[in-house]
């Protein structure tokens, strides 16, 4: 019984943007006629959150899910109950992306602790003796344009500079210059900066960006604020020749970046970390907090 | 059976030369004939199609009249006839652009004199090799099963499938240790091919994590000597990818309608292809490791043509900043090689890329003599001298790059940036071996300068001044400097080549008495064999060559016996693409006698056949080109003194008879033809050479075509009785043919060489005059005994077939006047002046031919060879019809009775029995012919029922 059911979305990459109007086929091919109960479609967008089991505890984790704020939903029937033809049949659709009241149209984000998603569901009923059968197929969002604004830090790494540090007189002596670009990001574009290593006593084994999330959710009990990582990207591999810049680069990762969010319930924002290994074995951090956002 | 008699027609042989000649027609101008030439007439109408298509040849192609496609389409190919419809302005537009691409490509494209990487490649796989042990570190879950387990010790085994179940989900960790090299190359193929069936079967992202795996091997240095061929091998994966990527994308970008073009604008690629581009980009913007994700990004850079215009001139740069990540000077010199590599093939015209991933090394540069680096060789265990040798090859590849076709003024800049860094000799030698040599040449004195200036320790100076050296043979330094340089490079070493003949001189004289003692030339015959060539190469003028004091002794050097000869034969073959007029300088002769020799002497009976005609040929090469001009008595000393020396090799003596039967011809045109007593003598002299060599040849067919030609040869110089001693020569060789002889190593019959051999032979015995002494015609006499006696394939015909050209040259010989002559020899119609007797004796043979003929016919009665009667019969009436006089009731009625022989059994050809009677019925106007109507009448044709 080859009944299968595919949603094919107008455009190729799948990425919509509020107040379009999202349009495209459902696909409907079987060898024979089939008959049904009706076909639906079904748009939705929700925010899920979840509980980290390190600031609330493994159960409370559990149990506790927070419950998944809904963005949109809306179902249309697309065809009334009856029978398709065998061979393909292909059905358009179109839906436009409005939201109710004050409501916004968070990007597509999958995280750890926050996932926003948006889906196309598509159901045909079907009798008794047959299964009913469902395709889902995920569409991308891309929230509204925002400003941008350059913001470029330089920065120096030294011995001295570190907090954090145990034994300070064990370390060797070095001395790191470089300089972001910006701080502010365009997620479309890369982070890009510059990093030399003018001096160094110990060899270098590895310097690395290390792309990270702060997810924070709010809940009854409180906030619970964690940070995971998303990407490291190792920009030198070995003892690099001093005093030349090493070029900072990296692509933000689609789906798994969005424009820093700050709602009521949830924030979304990212940092990243640039991590310097040293021989024998030491590991040298630096942080920069970044502001996403789309222009 | 009844005798016939025969009686041959009388011919007159001009007439018929005139009557069957073609009436010579005078061309109208403007008329069509394929011979004439060329004039081109392009009408308006082509012109405008031409532009449309896409070949850009010249109008000089098209012919005058009408090329038979394009008139039958008045003009117009069906798809421009289509293109005619559309829009003429989007047309018009299209092929602007279109041309205006082509045009910008064409100077950007990489022309054929760019040296291109799989040269290299071999070499580089050749060169760097290591006994070491290896090892793959490999993190995938694929291929389980395949782990070449032969090689894996047990322990190997164990730890592999621990991993295994460990990382189960994510894919396994196998590290195979102790890898011979050739496992080693070995299991980076199989990579390769399953990295093509993952990619077959769709699995992509297994493709991608194999590709990724592969380039992290380049990341890893241990066993250091292998480094470079490890880079070949895997960027030959990486190639495989980027390949696989791209035209994937591409077919992504054909749809049913049309198909894109070689050069594509962004704009025509579709939205899938540009989502799958982007996707594979994210893909690999996300791979941790710095090393793999430069070079798989490298490996698809073609790709951004999808996305934007400008992306690869965006990434070029990008990713040359890139590399500035990677510490190690080695790994990071070929990941700057890979890019060039990739950069001069996707996009040739960004020289700045090169440029700037030049300079970025030059900044690095120090780091090779840094503390890392020094360490890691102590933990190797890797001498200096043998580190930087694993350099030049991406070195040189990124100084080809840049060097191509680039302005001198860069190529200044960089040369002096590369003098200001100490301990440069690395740099240098780069300098030298990609700069281009007219460069290099004009510059030699600053470069001998700096080569003295060069650190010992690091790089051998040897291999600076062979660099040098390398160029310099390439392109003349200036004059003046010349000297200088010869003394100064010779103070460090003998390894310096200039093209003239003073210094060369001193060069030869030195070498050899630097490999003279101890015979160090033994252990360095390539060399010498180099420079060998290098010489030649130089010297096209041999007396030149030759009058090089030390040329001789320096060939002396050459003790063995294989390399000699290879010595030799780079002599000669040079002197025969170079010599270009005869030359009888007895410096040459003396000296390229003396070659010859040396190669001819190396044949001996393991020589392979191929071999010997190689030598051959060259030797053969050398005899033509030796000519003494009048002195013809020299020449033929000449010709003696070589067939002494070259008695081993057949094609040679075959040439030289050849020689000595033209100087012969040669003698006889200066006097023109009339001999002198001297000249005479002379000429006998060259008949006499020519008799006594032929029998020291083996190939029977040569020796019998030998004869004859030398019998013919003898005949024009009016040398009769030499003439006759070829021919009897050659008749009593006749029964000696095999039936079966080896023509290129297989056994054919013979009869059909013996066939064409003897027709000629024939036509040559028309004129031979009788020997007063012996009976009327004792050389066909002769040859017919011969004939009859030799033991002939069962079941041939090709008897009959040479009695039936017997029976032509007897009608022949019966005639008036010959068809042809030799001047100033008399042949038998005037020696016989058509005598009674001696056609009475032609005759007689003439009878017996035609006997044994007809018994023959008989004979073939039987069945199976009736196909067989049918056709010689016709073509033995075809010999009456043609020789015959046919007014003889005799022969007519024969002939009646073979024309039903033919048709007898229904296996004659009818066209061709239609045609033969069409003949006889036109030949019948002519009018001494008449008597052929009668014939005619009586011949029926049969009908096939």
């Amino acid at each position: 019984m080859g009944t299968a059911l595919d949603i094919k979305i107008k455009r190729a990459n799948k990425v919509y943007h509020a107040g379009e109007v999202l349009s495209g086929v459902v696909v409907i091919s079987s060898k024979d006629s089939v008959q049904h109960q009706g076909v639906s479609l079904t748009m939705e967008g929700t925010v899920n959150l979840q509980l980290s089991a390190k600031s609330v505890g493994v159960f409370e984790a559990f149990y506790n899910s927070v419950k998944p704020i809904q963005i949109i939903n809306s179902t249309i029937e697309m065809v009334k109950p009856g029978k398709f033809p065998s061979g393909k049949t292909e059905i358009p659709f179109e839906f436009p992306l409005h939201l109710k009241g004050n409501k916004v149209l968070y990007e597509t984000y999958h995280g750890v602790f926050v996932n926003i998603q948006y889906t196309l569901r598509c159901d045909m009923k079907r009798s008794l003796l047959a299964k009913d059968l469902t395709k889902t197929c995920e569409f991308i969002v891309h929230s509204a344009k925002g400003k941008f604004t350059p913001s470029p830090v330089d920065f120096t790494i030294t011995p001295e500079t570190l907090q954090n540090v145990k034994e300070r007189a064990l370390l060797p002596k070095f001395l790191l210059r470089g300089h972001l670009n910006s701080t502010n990001c365009v997620i479309t574009q890369p982070l890009t900066g510059e990093l030399v290593v003018e001096s160094s006593e110990a060899a270098i084994r590895s310097v690395e960006l290390q792309l990270v999330r702060v997810e924070t959710c709010g809940c009854a009990e409180g906030y619970a604020r964690d940070a995971t990582e998303i990407q490291n990207i190792q920009i030198a591999d070995g003892d690099v020749c001093r005093g030349l810049s090493v070029p900072i680069y990296m692509v933000f990762p689609r789906l798994f970046t969005c424009p820093t969010l700050e709602t009521t319930n949830f924030k979304v924002e990212f940092e990243v970390n640039i991590v310097v290994l040293l021989h024998p074995d030491h590991l040298i951090t630096e942080n920069f907090p970044l502001k996403l956002c789309r222009i | 059976m009844a005798v016939f008699p025969w009686h041959s027609r009388n011919r007159n042989y001009k007439a018929e030369f005139a009557s069957c000649r073609l009436e010579a027609v005078p061309l109208e101008f403007g008329d069509y004939h394929p011979l004439k030439p060329i004039t081109v007439t392009e009408s308006k109408t082509k012109k405008v199609n031409r532009k449309g298509s896409t070949s850009s040849t010249s109008s000089s192609s098209s012919s005058s009249v009408v090329d038979p496609l394009s008139s039958v389409l008045d003009g117009t190919d069906p798809l421009s006839m289509f293109a005619a419809t559309a829009d003429p302005a989007a047309l018009a537009a299209a092929m602007d652009s279109s041309r205006r691409k082509r045009d910008r490509d064409d100077n950007s494209v990489v022309g054929s004199d760019f040296e291109p990487w799989t040269n290299k490649r071999g070499e580089i796989l050749a060169r760097y090799t290591t006994t070491e042990k290896l090892s793959i570190n490999l993190f995938m879950g694929s291929e389980k099963g395949k782990a070449g387990t032969a090689t894996l010790a047990m322990s190997e085994k164990v730890r592999t499938r621990l991993e295994e179940l460990d990382d189960f989900e994510e894919g396994s960790q196998k590290e195979l240790l102790n890898l011979t090299q050739q496992d080693y190359v070995n299991r980076i193929e199989e990579l390769n091919q399953s990295l093509k069936d993952a990619w077959a079967s769709d699995q992509k992202v297994k493709a991608l994590k194999i590709v990724i795996q592969c380039s992290k091997l380049l990341s890893d240095t241990s066993v250091i000597q292998f480094y470079p061929s490890k880079f070949v091998l895997i960027t030959d994966i990486l190639d495989t990818f980027g390949k696989l990527v791209y035209e994937r994308i591409f077919s992504m970008c054909v749809d049913s309608r049309s198909v894109l073009p070689d050069h594509f604008s962004p704009e025509n690629a579709n939205d899938t292809a540009k989502e799958t581009c982007l996707n594979w980009f994210f893909k690999i913007a996300s791979i941790r490791e710095l090393i793999p994700r430069f070079y798989v990004e490298a490996s698809i850079l073609k790709c951004n043509k999808f996305l934007s215009k400008t992306g690869i001139s965006e990434c070029l740069p990008r990713l040359t900043c890139m590399i500035r990540g990677i510490g190690d000077p080695l790994v990071s010199v070929y990941a700057r090689a890979y890019l060039c590599r990739v950069g001069m093939e996707v996009a040739p015209h960004l020289k700045e890329t090169l440029n700037k991933n030049f300079f970025d090394f030059l900044l690095t540069f120090k780091q090779i003599h840094g503390d890392t680096v020094q360490n890691q060789l102590v933990v190797q265990g890797v001498e200096l001298p043998s580190y930087l040798p694993l350099y030049p090859p991406a070195m040189d590849w990124i100084f080809q790059c840049i060097s191509y076709h680039a302005p001198e003024a860069l190529l200044t800049e960089m040369m002096e940036r590369c003098k200001k860094l100490g301990n440069n000799a690395l740099l240098l030698n780069s300098v030298m071996s990609a700069f281009r040599a007219e460069f290099i040449a004009t510059r030699s004195m600053d470069f001998i300068g700096m080569i003295k200036e060069c650190d010992e320790s690091g790089f051998p100076k040897h291999l600076l001044f062979r660099s040098l050296g390398l160029n310099l043979a390439l392109a003349d330094p200036p004059e003046s400097d010349r000297l200088q340089i010869l003394n100064e490079a010779w103070k460090v070493i003998t390894k310096l080549k200039n093209p003239q003949k003073r210094e060369v001189n001193t060069v030869l004289a030195d070498v050899i008495k630097h490999m003279t003692p101890d015979r160090a030339f033994e252990d360095s015959y390539p060399q010498l064999q180099l420079i060998i060539k290098k010489v030649i190469a130089h010297f096209h003028d041999f007396s030149v060559l030759f009058s090089v004091e030390k040329f001789l002794p320096f060939l002396d050097m050459f003790q063995k016996e294989s390399v000699r000869v290879e010595v030799c034969k780079c002599i000669m073959d040079a002197f025969i693409k170079h010599q270009q007029e005869p030359t009888k300088d007895p410096v040459i002769l003396n000296a390229l006698l003396h070659v010859c020799k040396t190669m001819h002497d190396s044949v001996n009976a393991l020589t392979l056949e191929d071999e010997k005609r190689m030598l051959s040929y060259l030797i053969n090469g050398f005899i033509k080109m030796v000519s003494f001009g009048r002195d013809f008595e020299q020449q033929l000393s000449f010709y003696v003194e070589s067939r002494s020396m070259f008695c081993n090799l057949e094609p040679v003596l075959v040439q030289l008879i050849h020689s000595v039967n033209r100087l012969a011809m040669e003698t006889r045109k200066v006097m023109k033809g009339n001999h002198s007593r001297k000249t005479a003598a002379f000429v006998r002299a060259c008949v006499a050479y020519c008799f006594i060599t032929i029998p020291s040849l083996a190939g029977i067919f040569t020796r019998l075509n030998l004869y004859l030609h030398s019998g013919q040869v003898a005949l024009a110089n009016q040398c009769l009785s030499q003439a006759d001693a070829f021919f009897k020569a050659a008749i009593s060789l006749v029964p000696e043919v095999p039936k079966m002889i080896n023509i290129d190593g297989k056994m054919r019959p013979s009869e059909s060489f013996l066939l064409e051999f003897l027709c000629n032979f024939f036509s040559t015995l028309l004129i031979v005059p009788d020997h007063p002494e012996h009976g009327v015609l004792f050389l066909v006499r002769e040859l017919l005994n011969v004939i009859q006696d030799y033991t002939w394939e069962d079941n041939s015909d090709e008897k009959i077939r040479i009695y039936t050209c017997v029976l032509h040259l007897l009608s022949a010989m019966s005639q008036e006047t010959y068809l042809y002559h030799i001047d100033k020899v008399d042949s038998n119609d005037s020696l016989y002046g058509g005598d009674s007797k001696f056609l009475a004796e032609n005759n007689k043979l003439c009878e017996t031919v035609m006997a044994q003929i007809l018994e023959h016919l008989k004979t073939l009665a039987k069945d199976e060879a009736l196909k067989r009667q049918s056709s010689l019969g016709l073509s033995f009436f075809n010999s009456i019809l043609a020789h015959g006089d046919l007014r003889n009731n005799k022969l007519n009625q024969l002939s009646v009775n073979l024309w039903h022989l033919a048709q007898r059994h229904g296996c004659a050809d009818t066209r061709t029995m239609v045609k033969t009677l069409e003949y006889i019925k036109k030949q019948s106007k002519q009018p001494d012919m008449t008597h052929l109507t009668e014939l005619a009448l009586r011949l029926p044709l049969q009908t096939r029922t």
